[in-house]
């Protein structure tokens, strides 16, 4: 592009600016649930700054060129805060592909009886709002994949529950897959929960795990173990028929545990190991004369 | 040996156990398998892909649905360029483990598979095939 195209593009920035915001706000799928047109007009305005600012004669044809480095940080930053906010890949993409738009029309204005030169400049910078694109997408992906990361915390996090189900009995059902930052979780809030209440009995409960495999079998141990170091009894219940085939097929020795195959006949163990037991009133019918 | 369907899966993280345990579940349900060979098939595989995960950090898994005579199957190829295995008699042995782990993984997978066959290299890397009969 010539130096003196370049320049007048710079200087048109307002233009360019307020012709973006109008594409942008005449879009129909604008969200201005998610985002006032204040803030849009400050991000935009924000990105045509820093992208005329860096534009030259050399670099426009190079996407890649280190030049562009700002750019890219502010389109990231775009993207991920977009990402969070809740807005569909398909809304940012717009956001940036509309630019190429109102670059286009400037560049038509200058260009007005030379069609070569226009289609030509216009290749250019339409590969160059591409890659911004494709930038954009992939900054986009990379805040999805934060989000998803935490929320695989968060679940780990909430599905351990301690439940106390009687005065010195806890139960601790256990879902999904147990791997080891799954059992460092489930060991801690057991002990720690074993100390608080004093309890002697805690029944884990793994009817909702899929697989017994031998490093899931070999955590569970573990947390027995060192439940049994505290002073308390670890009851295993939830075993399906066919994990115990499993089981016994893949070699893992859990014959120094009590194992049950319900919930219900551990909850009843534990009563027995405590002494107690649990009995139905009988109803007395009464007379009246 | 007929194959019928195959499909192949690249195992890259530890998160990526449960997905392809499902993935197997779903090829074993299609066929027909029980519960008790599903879970064996299951945690047969489970096994496999945390031992790839441990020793070579990454690999790939070929599932096919295979037929012979009148009884279908699955079998797995586990694919991976880790260190390889020196001595595989020692590692088939139960109880061995070069990872303070159980060492049920390699003898407890055999006992849970109708075939297992193993091919290793030093520095080279690892090739496990297992199949699962659905009535096996």
């Amino acid at each position: 592009m010539k130096s003196n195209l370049l320049k007048s593009l710079q200087k048109k920035k307002k233009q360019i600016l307020e012709l973006w915001i109008q594409n942008q706000l005449t879009d129909p799928n604008l969200r201005e649930d998610l985002m006032s047109n204040t803030e849009l007009r400050v991000q935009s305005d924000e990105l045509v700054d820093v992208f005329l600012k860096n534009l030259n004669d050399t670099n426009l044809t190079e996407p890649d060129s280190p030049d562009f480095e700002p750019v890219f940080e502010i389109l990231a930053g775009i993207s991920i805060s977009r990402a969070r906010q809740g807005f569909s890949p398909r809304e940012t993409g717009i956001f940036v592909f509309s630019l190429k738009e109102a670059l286009l029309e400037i560049l038509r204005q200058e260009l007005p009886d030379d069609p070569l030169q226009l289609y030509n400049e216009s290749m250019k910078i339409s590969r160059l709002i591409d890659s911004f694109g494709i930038n954009t997408f992939e900054t986009f992906i990379k805040g999805r994949e934060e989000v998803i990361l935490r929320q695989t915390d968060e679940i780990a996090e909430i599905s351990t529950p301690v439940i106390r189900v009687w005065d010195g009995i806890l139960a601790l059902p256990i879902i999904g897959t147990l791997d080891s930052s799954r059992t460092q979780v489930v060991m801690e809030n057991l002990l720690q929960e074993i100390v608080e209440t004093a309890s002697g009995i805690a029944i884990l409960d793994i009817s909702g795990v899929p697989a017994v495999d031998s490093l899931v079998a070999q955590h569970l141990i573990k947390t027995v173990s060192a439940t049994r170091l505290m002073g308390a009894e670890c009851i295993i219940s939830g075993i399906r028929p066919e994990i115990a085939q499993t089981v016994v097929h893949l070699g893992i020795d859990l014959s120094g545990i009590v194992t049950k195959a319900t919930l219900a006949s551990a909850l009843k163990y534990a009563f027995s190991l405590q002494q107690m037991e649990v009995k139905r009133i009988r109803q007395e019918r009464k007379y009246i004369d | 040996m007929v194959t019928l369907t195959k499909d192949r899966m690249m195992i890259l993280k530890d998160q990526d156990v449960v997905p392809f345990r499902n993935r197997v579940k779903e090829y074993a349900v299609r066929i027909g398998m029980g519960l008790v060979n599903q879970t064996k098939l299951i945690t047969a595989a489970s096994e496999l892909v945390r031992n790839m995960l441990r020793y070579a950090q990454q690999g790939e898994v070929f599932i096919e649905v295979v037929t012979q005579g009148r009884e279908n199957g699955v079998r797995l190829t586990f694919v991976d360029k880790g260190p390889g295995i020196p001595d595989i008699e020692l590692a088939m042995k139960d109880g061995y483990s070069t990872h303070r782990s159980m060492g049920l993984g390699l003898p407890g997978t055999k006992r849970l598979v109708n075939e297992f066959e193993i091919r290793s290299k030093v520095g080279e890397g690892t090739v496990i095939t297992i199949l699962k009969w659905k009535n096996g």
